[in-house]
């Protein structure tokens, strides 16, 4: 059979290599390795796949999903991604590229990470971000660890029932391997609740707090007084946001939170199922030298140009070990980039006009769906953006909505249905939606 | 590679557009209410999408890729990133799922983490894998939460320690330190290798595994990895396997074989995605069959991993098959001692043998030091490398040597690559001996030269907004 074509050995390449090493056969340069852990036998793989044999292969397998007009956020947001994105981030410069150790030959990357930083800063209002981590719920665990360390004494972490359930999910798993306590703050008429708060903060004990900017059920929370409340107590206010609507809600730092944190995924990155997102951190300058992941930092070279290097290293895993603030290290860097050129196509104003848009659109379907009279109001007169929840009359109109072509009602564990509308829907799509409800 | 100095915000001017949106066919919603609306103005750039394109392409053009040319970075795995693999991820059929969609309409999606999670298990020997983990360090963590979930299972909670030798990579102690365990650090030998006899007084009640790496970051194979598999299973702890240097063991060694009962891949090392500049990867974590059962329950990201790099490495899976993998093993063994053999009288080799991937110096054999003028460092030598159109080996780790010196080909480059790569090796190591500071100076040919690094740290500037 022929080579694989990733593998450039002929076999008089082979050859000479190993005569140069002195050993007769490739299997000697497993000498050292005892035999009996050698694998005998072929592998219970498929055979080798052409390359159109693999085409074939993924368009069977993509073939097997649906293809469904998407009414669902929850945490994935189903927003435009402009042509020039793709087109950039395939540039085999950046694709190819490991994280930029050599600063001298990355400063293609080191500089976009910049940009990015420099980006989140703007969208959280916050003095510093990282240059990114895994994902909007990973980036919250690393806030909540972060928040111990910073009031040391203090054990326990709040988090409110308002948060997305993945959120939380994934906190609490970080929680319980990291010794942190957990505390929740229940929704009061879909907010979190501030009397709560007041009265956990009472304890002495709390150590940071996480709060949605625009929550679980689509609400834009009002976070009048926990700053003060929490910062009275020493403890760390942690604001959870969707980056595409702080370009209309107020900011973490308007709300004076000292650690901002959520997924870029909004930012016109794809579905893709999950991933690869990205999550962002920002916080304010005094607890910078605590903040996980990598930093990008200006400053100039021997001949003094203006040039950016990897920074404030020493609060890392690889020169810290076992006392590093995080073990991150791999971290979203393509996804940095994919979101820093859509932020520089928006710019101020397509931000908020995707967000104008999106608001306009999905208060259109809210206010169609209740006239069906097929649903009740759960929060009534609580203000909202995109996304929303109703309490439906009926049962199984997800399944139903699916077998129309669309993915819309997601059924949460509070037995709402929930929806949400991005400038990707058009009105015809909503009135088809709403006629199936209708005939139901 | 030229130097190119702006940033996309200095090219902004106001009521320039970069972007395309449909025209609003919706009734006007209510405002946001004045008390959660945002008043502070976002400084994000105006820029036209021409705009854009110039900036980024003069950026790419800064940076140095797997496409550009050679990357023989130790523990990193640099191999050529196949361009299917590209366009599969790319399909709508799979970008365009919702990660919440149910089964009913994700099949396709569903089909891929099946077959994948079953092709990981046969390459690796363990049973079963999760693709969660988004990177090699959180699938290190994520290996941990399983560790120590199988001793809280059996009710025994004072295993809160775990092992690690001193050549681990530096993720190991703190993904460990992260997940609640203390870590304990065991010595390697003269030749490398983990100390046997150190580690048998470490071992106890107390002990909830060991964290390995083999090859390790020597390139080095545990020889003793049977004895220590026994020593610490009787000892009542798991052994855990950082897949990082995987790469030499594809097709020919399976962990799961030598005892392994936990263990993480990168597969943006192993299996061929791209690095993308520091991410996305992705770090599937596979177990035996005894720990099947702790996998469930943990969250450890947002929703099903990173969907997108997994579809890039099934693809990588499928052209290699059962035919090509155990190429990868021994062609990137072949290359790592080639390259050490073709050296070694110019580097200091401190430990001779057969390597794996990999392999480490421990500095220039003459760094031309004399009278008041300071030899040829390591920092130097990877400096000139860039000269002359390569990228630099990992410097300075492991941090067993003080001028360690970190080679890993992998399969992928050609013996001209290598061979011209080798030459380049010995230029600097003679330009090294006859005039230090030569390479004190370099980089010489690079966009930039080297950067004032204290300065960076000691006052930083790390956004735009702090340059105005």
């Amino acid at each position: 059979m022929a080579a694989l074509s990733y593998l450039p050995h002929t076999e008089a390449d082979v050859k000479a290599m190993l005569e140069r090493i002195g050993v007769k056969k490739l299997e000697d340069l497993y000498s050292d390795v005892p035999a009996e852990f050698l694998k005998k036998g072929a592998y219970a793989l498929p055979d080798a796949l052409s390359e159109q044999e693999i085409r074939d292969y993924f368009a069977s397998l993509e073939a097997m999903n649906g293809k469904l007009k998407v009414f669902v956020g929850a945490g994935a947001y189903d927003h435009y991604t402009p042509a020039v994105i793709p087109y950039l981030c395939s540039r085999s410069e950046f694709l190819t590229a490991y994280t930029p150790y050599q600063c001298e030959i990355s400063q293609g990357t080191l500089r976009y990470i910049f940009e990015y930083q420099s980006m989140v800063c703007a969208l959280t209002g916050l003095d510093v971000a990282n240059a990114s981590m895994y994902d909007g719920p990973t980036a919250a665990a690393e806030a909540m660890k972060m928040a111990v360390a910073c009031t040391r004494k203090k054990t326990r972490v709040l988090l409110s029932k308002t948060l997305l359930p993945h959120v939380i999910q994934v906190v609490e798993t970080y929680a319980k391997f990291h010794g942190v306590e957990l505390g929740y703050l229940p929704a009061q008429d879909g907010q979190t609740s501030l009397s709560v708060l007041q009265a956990e903060l009472a304890a002495d004990d709390v150590a940071g707090v996480i709060v949605p900017s625009v929550n679980r059920y689509g609400i834009i929370e009002d976070h009048s007084g926990f700053a003060d409340a929490i910062h009275a107590e020493k403890g760390i206010l942690v604001e959870y946001c969707d980056p595409s609507a702080l370009a209309v809600v107020k900011s973490p730092a308007e709300w004076d939170a000292d650690i901002a944190v959520g997924d870029g995924q909004p930012l016109g990155l794809p579905l893709c199922y999950g991933g690869p997102y990205v999550g962002f951190m920002a916080v304010k300058k005094d607890h910078m030298r605590k903040m996980p992941g990598r930093i990008v930092g200006q400053t100039v070279d021997k001949e003094g140009r203006r040039v950016f290097v990897l920074t404030l290293q020493a609060r890392e895993q690889h020169i810290k070990r076992e006392k590093a603030t995080s073990n991150i290290c791999s971290n979203e860097s393509l996804m940095a980039l994919w979101v820093t050129i859509y932020l520089s196509l928006m710019g101020p104003e397509g931000l908020k006009e995707v967000n104008r848009i999106s608001t306009d659109g999905a208060h259109y379907l809210y206010n169609e769906l209740l006239a069906t009279g097929k649903f009740e109001e759960v929060f009534p007169g609580q203000p909202f953006l995109k996304e929303f929840v109703l309490k439906p009359k009926v049962a199984g109109l997800q399944a139903k909505l699916e077998k129309a072509g669309f993915f819309a009602a997601l059924e949460t564990e509070e037995g709402y249905v929930s929806f949400c509308v991005t400038e990707k829907r058009t009105k015809e799509e909503i009135d088809q939606l709403v006629k199936v409800v209708k005939e139901g | 590679m030229k130097y190119y100095d702006k940033l996309i915000f200095e090219l902004s001017k106001e009521g320039r557009c970069g972007y395309s949106l449909p025209m609003n066919k919706f009734p006007k919603a209510p405002e946001v209410p004045l008390q959660v609306s945002r008043k502070a103005a976002l400084l994000l750039p105006q820029v036209s999408e021409p705009d854009v394109v110039r900036h980024y392409t003069n950026l790419s053009q800064m940076n140095f890729g797997v496409d550009t040319g050679f990357y023989p970075l130790g523990s990193c795995t640099m191999k050529y990133n196949p361009k299917i693999n590209e366009e599969m991820a790319a399909l709508q059929g799979f970008a365009g799922l919702h990660p919440l969609m149910p089964a009913s309409v994700t099949q396709g999606a569903c089909k891929v983490y099946e077959e994948m999670n079953k092709a990981l298990a046969e390459i690796t020997g363990m049973h079963t894998f999760t693709l969660d983990p988004c990177a090699g360090a959180h699938g290190e963590l994520t290996g941990l939460m399983i560790m120590r979930s199988y001793h809280m299972g059996r009710g025994d909670f004072a295993r809160t320690k775990v092992i690690v030798p001193d050549s681990a990579h530096g993720t190991n102690p703190a993904s460990a330190a992260v997940c609640g365990l203390e870590v304990v650090e065991v010595k390697s030998l003269e030749n490398g290798r983990i100390d046997v006899e150190a580690l048998k007084p470490l071992l106890g009640p107390d002990i909830a595994g060991i964290m390995m790496t083999n090859p390790n970051t020597l390139g080095l194979f545990e020889t003793e990895i049977k004895t220590i598999a026994t020593l610490v299973h009787q000892a009542g702890g798991l052994l855990y396997y950082d897949g990082a240097n995987m790469n030499p063991l594809m097709g020919v060694v399976r962990p799961g074989d030598m005892g392994f009962d936990i263990m993480h891949l990168n597969l943006h090392k192993t299996f061929s995605t791209p690095h993308g500049g520091g991410g996305p990867g992705s770090g599937p974590v596979g177990v035996a069959k005894h720990l099947e059962g702790c996998i469930p329950g943990l969250r450890v990201s947002g929703f099903h991993g990173n969907f997108g790099v997994i579809l890039r490495a099934y693809a990588y899976i499928l052209a290699l098959g059962n035919q090509h993998l155990k190429e990868v093993g021994q062609y990137a063994v072949l290359s790592a001692n080639y390259i050490k053999e073709c050296l070694k009288d110019k580097y200091k080799l401190p430990i001779e043998g057969v390597c794996k991937h990999e392999f480490v110096f421990d500095g220039l054999i003459n760094d031309g030091a004399h009278d008041d003028v300071p030899g040829a460092t390591t920092l130097d030598v990877a400096k000139r490398l860039l000269d002359y159109g390569f990228h630099a080996p990992t410097i300075y780790f492991p941090l067993l040597f003080h001028q360690a010196l970190m080679i890993e080909p992998t399969e992928t480059e050609s013996k001209e690559t290598i061979d011209a790569f080798i030459d380049v090796m010995r230029v600097i190591a003679d330009e090294a001996a006859a005039n230090p500071m030569l390479l004190h100076e370099a980089p010489h040919n690079t966009p930039i030269s080297r950067p004032d690094e204290v300065t960076a740290a000691r006052n930083p500037i790390l956004k735009y907004q702090d340059t105005l």
